[in-house]
């Protein structure tokens, strides 16, 4: 049961970061491969703001989310003038960097060695400690993001997004700032994938830089491909997939050896089989890249 | 009423002198026709007036204010709105969205009413039903809920001209409108045209289709390799017959 609900802990966190990439790159049509440097920025700035500074987990969550949007501009400003093509260099680059900083910065990030002894939220007064409780704060915090993601595409703001993904020279014949959708669009991504990382940090007590590699990065666009790009459920389908498969191949009964090996050839030939086989995703209309 | 004006607009590529010095100043409203012989510039000049290419040199004016710099979606805002040649519509939605998201200043497309739905919903109702009046105007409001794919070549030229007026834009340039489409549609936005005139708008439209200048055109500027080369009413214009000559030629 304890497993069970460990597991649902992660579907949450990763329903936040795969709901708030479809954000940007199903329906804004801006892939970005940084996702996992800002879930990382979260998660260290949340780390950071509550064991140095003593800080509340709400606050930390806060600080991270606004961290995160702030440097999101530092990749968007400069790259998003220029073709977008630009732009998954540019988050390339910056996940790169980022994952530098997380591994070297000794003194502020504990380098390779990570943070330690991470504080569980307390939200006014609730100490969350339990499985269950974790399970209902993850639930919120997926939900508010869902909410925040549903919003933004639908209705006029949703409209104009598409517009861009579809036909950005006509989006600005008729008026639409494009390039302000766009910085908005990426910077409230980000800091939506900053507070999954605050949600693991202070879940797992425990960061250090493995866990904002770039292949976290790529799982997410998996999860958001699979799922189904530009669509409101699609992304949720792909979280839970991706993280419960690997869970039950556990089951099985392979050396773990073979099992971590093994889900790697699951991810590739997934992808592989879905971009043949249906390239919008299991429940997506939008074919990411095309 | 501003009047749309440019003076020694001049603009290559790669050697190639696609405008040389053009200065035009549009009537405040009526139709204007571009006429030329392909490459002579038309295209080049409504896109430099719109702001999707930077001239090198010379500048463009609305009214008093300089517009040659601004960025196109802030052009569009002034009340000059565009066409292209290849119609762009997003296929995959709606005609009537196509025609919704064309309308200007939508609060609900700000990040704080958007997230919080302050008014959004009450303003599109009035952009519904907006839209749906420019959608009866052009003759589409059977065709509303279809997607703007699904339409026929000359129902989505009709389309591009409905999102343009949704903009409440008094300038449209029109590239053009009328090309390949059937005679009897042909007849339909001709017909738009003169009516947008009346109501006081200034078209400017580029066209190959000498019939359809004559018949609806007040002035009519004719652009051969990169200047203009005549400016007039079209029973005078028309009639020269050096220009007919670089016209055909």
């Amino acid at each position: 049961m304890e497993y069970a609900l460990h597991i649902l802990v992660f579907v949450g966190i990763y329903i936040i970061l795969a709901a708030s990439l479809d954000l940007l790159a199903g329906h804004t049509g801006l892939l970005s491969i940084a996702h996992a440097a800002f879930y990382g920025l979260g998660a260290y700035t949340s780390a950071l703001l509550t064991v140095k500074a003593g800080a509340p987990f709400l606050l930390g969550v806060l600080g991270g989310m606004f961290v995160a949007a702030l440097l999101s501009l530092l990749v968007s400003l400069p790259s998003l003038r220029l073709i977008d093509d630009y732009f998954v260099i540019a988050t390339f680059a910056f996940q790169m960097i980022l994952f530098s900083i997380f591994n070297n910065w000794n003194e502020l990030t504990g380098g390779p060695t990570g943070i330690p002894g991470i504080p569980e939220p307390s939200v006014i007064g609730w100490e969350v400690t339990s499985h269950l409780e974790f399970v209902v704060l993850a639930g919120v915090f997926a939900i508010l993001a869902f909410l925040v993601v549903w919003r933004l595409t639908t209705g006029p703001f949703g409209r104009a997004l598409h517009a861009i993904r579809e036909d950005e020279v006509l989006a600005k014949s008729i008026g639409k700032n494009a390039l302000r959708f766009k910085i908005t669009v990426f910077a409230i991504s980000s800091a939506l994938a900053a507070s999954a990382g605050s949600l693991y940090a202070h879940y797992i007590t425990y960061i250090d830089p493995t866990s904002f590699t770039v292949m976290e990065s790529i799982l997410v666009i998996s999860m958001v491909i699979i799922g189904g790009a530009g669509s409101l459920w699609g992304p949720l389908l792909g979280a839970f997939v991706l993280v419960t498969l690997p869970e039950t191949l556990r089951f099985i009964g392979l050396p773990s050896a073979v099992a971590a090996n093994l889900r790697q050839i699951i991810y590739g030939s997934l992808l592989v089989v879905m971009m043949m086989v249906r390239p919008q995703g299991l429940v997506g209309r939008y074919a990411l890249g095309r | 009423m501003e009047t749309l004006c440019c003076e020694s607009l001049s603009k290559s590529f790669d050697g190639v002198q696609a405008l040389e010095k053009v200065g035009v100043c549009f009537p405040t409203s009526g139709i204007a026709a571009v006429i030329g012989p392909n490459g002579a510039g038309k295209t080049t000049l409504i896109n430099v007036l719109t702001g999707f290419l930077r001239p090198e040199a010379g500048r463009c004016l609305f009214g008093n204010r300089e517009i040659t710099r601004l960025a196109p979606h802030r052009i569009a805002r002034l009340g000059i709105a565009r066409t292209f040649q290849d119609l762009r519509l997003i296929q995959q939605v709606s005609v009537l969205d196509n025609v919704m998201l064309a309308r200007p200043n939508q609060r609900g497309e700000r990040l704080l009413p958007a997230l919080l739905r302050f008014g959004v919903a009450e303003e599109e109702t009035r952009n519904r039903e907006e839209a749906m009046r420019t959608l009866r105007f052009v003759g589409l409001e059977e065709k509303a809920s279809d997607p703007a794919g699904e339409l026929s070549y000359g129902q989505q030229k009709l389309l591009t001209l409905a999102c343009c007026l949704a903009t409440e834009a008094r300038v449209l340039l029109l590239d053009e409108p009328v090309a390949g489409v059937h005679p009897e549609m042909v007849e339909q936005i001709l017909g738009l045209l003169r009516r947008l005139r009346d109501e006081g708008k200034l078209i400017v439209f580029i066209e190959h289709d000498i019939a359809a200048v004559r018949q609806v055109a007040d002035v009519v500027i004719v652009m051969d390799n990169g200047q203009v080369i005549a400016q007039g009413p079209p029973s005078e214009v028309l009639e020269r017959p050096e220009i007919m000559e670089a016209y055909v030629g």
